[in-house]
């Protein structure tokens, strides 16, 4: 006896698993705003409040990584920084948002230091912070799912968000990435080789 | 056909965000607001349980030689009033436009406390995007 009709329960149906699914934007906000909130009773002041964000985003990080890189065909592990922060700027990014990221620039006072930037982060889209919170960046989420994911990859760093809007691009964000001594004596090593 | 001014009330009757799209319009005191929100709920309710089918909605559309106010109620409560010139004949795409507007940037923001007065950056700057392209028409 087969029903033609699918009445199975919606949390018995199988996740759609493939690579190029999506979730709803506004489903996503929504819990994103709640998750703030959720913070924000909890915490002190704005630097807390973006460490808790980070926190969370670690968490999603870390499963994200290996996500990412099971659904990835021909994934090779990175070793040297240049070909890691590629990896994160397209291929990370356009397994979370469907597009590569904007600009990868290394820093000219150190060379430690790399800036990730993304012109219009999906995840922000909604969020407007009212004066009390003008320092507040809520892409301390995407900051600690990027250190979870070189961390994963060992390359121990240490990621900060800082929103860099300009006219063309008012809610353009940046995340400086900035890599351990262990990092860079072993990029240096590999150079030498 | 311009659209003079937009005003956003809550379930309880209390102005919520109110704003002007056109020179010119006078500007009553933030008190004087609050009464003109109060009294227009009280009014919309009142026309609900006058009608003597069952199952009326509240005022629609309040028509003057100088204006034209147009009222939309959401399934939650909210009403969204757009005072326009007489000539405007229907709003339903503008209002359709505001609520989505509104269901963005002022609900998923996490610094919103829902039937409070909105101050969101976000949604002031996509509302007047949407009032410029039918203003500008």
């Amino acid at each position: 006896m087969a029903s033609t009709l699918n009445t199975s329960h919606l949390l018995d149906r199988p996740i759609n698993r493939s690579r190029g699914s999506e979730t709803s934007l506004a489903a996503f906000s929504f819990l994103f705003s709640e998750m703030i909130q959720y913070s924000q009773k909890r915490v002190a002041g704005i630097a807390d409040l973006e460490k808790r964000l980070a926190n969370f985003g670690y968490r999603v990080g870390i499963r994200e990584l290996e996500l990412t890189l099971l659904r990835e065909k021909n994934a090779k592990r990175e070793t040297r920084v240049l070909q890691m922060l590629i990896f994160v700027n397209s291929t990370l990014w356009k397994s979370l948002f469907g597009k590569a990221a904007d600009s990868l620039q290394k820093s000219n006072d150190n060379d430690d230091e790399y800036m990730l930037s993304d012109n219009d982060p999906v995840i922000l889209k909604y969020i407007s912070a009212p004066k009390e919170y003008a320092s507040f960046n809520a892409g301390a989420f995407l900051a600690g799912l990027v250190e979870a994911v070189l961390d994963g990859c060992h390359f121990p760093c240490r990621v900060t968000a800082h929103s860099t809007g300009n006219e063309q691009f008012p809610s353009c964000m940046t995340l400086l990435i900035k890599f351990d001594k262990s990092v860079m004596l072993r990029e240096r090593a590999f150079e030498g080789k | 056909m311009p659209l003079h001014s937009l005003y956003i009330i809550n379930k309880a009757g209390g102005l919520i965000y109110q704003k002007d799209y056109t020179e010119g319009i006078a500007r009553l005191s933030s008190n004087e607001y609050l009464v003109l929100a109060g009294t227009f709920h009280s009014i919309h309710v009142i026309t609900t349980k006058l009608s003597p089918v069952p199952g009326s909605s509240g005022i629609e559309v309040l028509e003057s030689d100088l204006f034209k106010m147009f009222c939309i109620q959401t399934p939650t409560g909210t009403k969204f009033l757009l005072v326009t010139d007489p000539s405007q004949l229907n709003v339903e795409a503008i209002m359709r436009r505001i609520y989505e507007a509104y269901a963005d940037y002022v609900m998923k923001n996490p610094f919103y406390t829902p039937e409070m007065p909105i101050r969101a950056e976000l949604f002031d700057v996509n509302l007047q995007k949407i009032i410029n392209t039918y203003n500008l028409k």
